[in-house]
């Protein structure tokens, strides 16, 4: 009698398997429904008010919607292509600023005693408790105080610029991209930095040769999840920025859904959404793996 | 803990290293934070902020008093409101997606189903997707009039002959209570279900990460003891997931208390302010009010709760021991 209910165990009935297939469709349905729908809306023509019904191809399918949004997406005189090299700039500057500056900071805070580390260490946690919604005031009034007059960009204000807007994203992307670093440095054995510090290396050495190298993976994790929060910055772009030519693909897409429903351009709208989805998901399907692994590690805070 | 490197003590090396990120910081991050703790007892307004614009007057605690007491010249404001709302919000998101996460991982788990890494890869999509994207989607979806919600809503009537403008539901603005005892606006439930469908694919992945740890044999021992499936789901499954779902829970709890694009882009706080949260509610201030002082200090107000909540949560994820823990 054992046996036979140790072999059910394994064995599951054909019942039991048919209804877990259904449940895992089920699921599957209500996980695709949003995307596939926007899929679909996005290949409907120019000139539809409103969706009228549900269906996968709708009536009259074309992809005139993307070539405006490859156009002319907005109101404004600006394409696609420029919004998304806004959006890039933001997102590639910020990224590598904060990891650049954030890999210096955390070799120290993982590896070395010094005067200081458990305050800094004190600031950074406390710095990253806050949402990024928290030091808007202060930036946008410092920043707003700011008038620059460089060579080739001429004289502008520091807060209605790009600069402006990166400066205060690497304002919150930097204690992260430090946490996070650290956390990841502090899972590396440290055998070979001992061998190489009894060889007589400098920790400058030893930071270049070996932790550099090692810390790779967490390096483009950091600096990816620094990139895909750039990509789609909205709060400091939104309010900071008011000249059409620095407006990021985030920004376009909030001013496209308006305030009134009946004045959304429905196939316009979806055909945006996904050009400003697929980006991000693409890098992340390619390197998901080498993201997984360099996360999981890396968020072991111990 | 990490053993650290003794190095000399005069040594200038680990501030070299730390000095360009600590510059940095001190003036994007460290300065702000303290010039709007000043800016949190002045009155700072438009007024101030062209150049040259006379400073700002002092006005105490005025800004503080104001926000605690309700009493801001906006409308729809209350902060008891936001407050309860805001807790419930997270609470009530937290749970479901937990419920929902380990429900979904037992069956990815189960040894009939088959496909498991396909389901496994679909399922989190929408996590890929940028939260604005979300937003944008979920409040389309949600169109009285071409949302796909209130058409595929007819679909389904129409099997039960119940004609398709009894769905004509104004999910994002409707100002009645959808269910009369419990005072929440439809659009509340239009918002949980879009960030169920977030919120819940990321826990059955931690779910799934800890089901997988579990050493089967331990079933098979509490079965030859006699143990029904109930059991051994609590004394087993159940312990296993613990030290997994509970950090898990606590850092979707503060995500979801932080959760500004559903928020601010579906139902834009509405109907008259009462999906509103704390960090949308901050935005506002600043961006649509021009409030700059009050801003500020709504931001230390906003500070300080995310800190007692943190203390708390420190406390709770302590008392949940994890079972490898002596």
């Amino acid at each position: 009698m054992t046996t036979s209910k140790r072999r059910s165990f394994r064995e599951p009935s054909l019942l039991t398997k048919i209804l877990l297939q259904v449940a895992a469709i089920g699921i599957l349905i209500t996980v695709l429904f949003p995307i596939i729908w926007v899929f679909s809306v996005s290949l409907s023509p120019l000139n539809l008010i409103r969706p009228d019904g549900l269906n996968l191809i709708p009536k009259d399918a074309t992809l005139e919607a993307y070539l405006q949004v490859i156009e002319r997406p907005t109101g404004n005189p600006v394409s696609f292509l420029e919004l998304a090299f806004n959006s890039m700039k933001i997102a590639g500057g910020t990224a590598l600023a904060s990891v650049s500056l954030g890999v210096l900071a955390a070799y120290p805070l993982s590896r070395l005693a010094f005067r200081g580390r458990t305050f800094i260490m004190l600031v950074i946690l406390g710095v990253l408790m806050l949402p990024a919604v928290a030091t808007l005031a202060p930036l946008f009034v410092t920043l707003n105080s700011i008038k620059l007059d460089l060579p080739i960009l001429g004289t502008f204000n520091l807060r209605n610029s790009q600069l402006g807007v990166g400066i205060a994203i690497v304002s919150g992307s930097l204690p992260f991209a430090i946490w996070n670093l650290k956390g990841y440095l502090d899972t590396i054995p440290r055998e070979l930095e001992e061998a190489a510090s009894v060889d007589g290396a400098s920790q400058m050495r030893i930071f270049r040769s070996i932790v550099l190298p090692l810390a790779l993976p967490a390096i483009a994790v950091t600096g990816f999840l620094g990139f895909i929060s750039g990509w789609t910055e909205f709060y400091y772009s939104w309010m900071f920025l008011t000249q059409p030519r620095d407006f990021t693909l985030a920004m376009a897409l909030s001013a496209m859904t308006g305030t009134y429903a009946s004045a959304i351009p429905w196939p316009l709208v979806s055909a945006f959404s996904i050009m400003l989805t697929l980006p991000p998901a693409i890098v992340y399907l390619l390197s998901q793996r080498f993201i997984t692994g360099g996360l999981a590690v890396g968020s072991v805070k111990g | 803990m990490s053993i650290l490197t003794r190095i000399n003590r005069r040594s200038l090396t680990p501030y070299m290293f730390i000095a360009p990120a600590m510059i940095v910081m001190a003036i994007v991050t460290i300065y702000p934070l303290i010039f709007q703790f000043w800016m949190s007892f002045t009155n700072y307004g438009l007024a101030n902020l062209r150049q040259g614009a006379p400073a700002p007057d002092w006005v105490g605690l005025e800004n503080y008093v104001k926000i605690l007491t309700s009493e801001l010249s906006i409308p729809n404001y209350s902060f008891l409101r936001l407050f309860l709302y805001n807790i419930f919000w997270a609470l009530s998101n937290v749970t479901i997606h937990i419920i929902l996460g380990v429900a979904i991982a037992l069956l990815l788990n189960h040894p009939g189903l088959k496909l498991k890494r396909l389901y496994r890869a679909l399922y989190v999509l929408p996590v890929l997707i940028p939260p604005i994207v979300v937003a944008t989607t979920w409040r389309n979806m949600f169109n009285q009039d071409a949302g796909a919600v209130n058409m595929l809503l007819g679909l389904v009537g129409q099997v039960f002959r119940i004609p398709p403008e009894t769905f004509q539901l104004d999910w994002l603005r409707q100002v009645e209570d959808p269910i009369s005892f419990i005072p929440l606006p439809l659009s509340y439930y239009a918002m949980l279900i879009a960030n169920i469908w977030l919120g819940w694919p990321l826990n059955a992945v931690v779910a799934t990460g800890a089901l997988q740890a579990i050493p089967k044999d331990l079933y098979e021992a509490a079965e030859i003891d006699g143990a029904g499936k109930w059991a051994s789901f609590k004394t087993i499954t159940l312990t296993y997931l613990r030290p997994a779902m509970v950090p898990f829970a606590i850092y979707g709890f503060v995500v979801t208390f932080n959760l500004f694009s559903l928020a601010y882009f579906m139902s834009s706080g509405g109907p008259f302010g009462r999906t509103e949260l704390l960090v949308t509610q901050a935005y506002r201030l600043v961006n649509e009010r021009q409030l700059y002082a009050v801003g500020a200090a709504f931001a230390v107000v906003l500070f300080v709760i995310l800190l007692t909540i943190s203390l708390i949560t420190n406390r709770l994820s302590k008392a949940t021991a994890r079972y490898d823990d002596f």
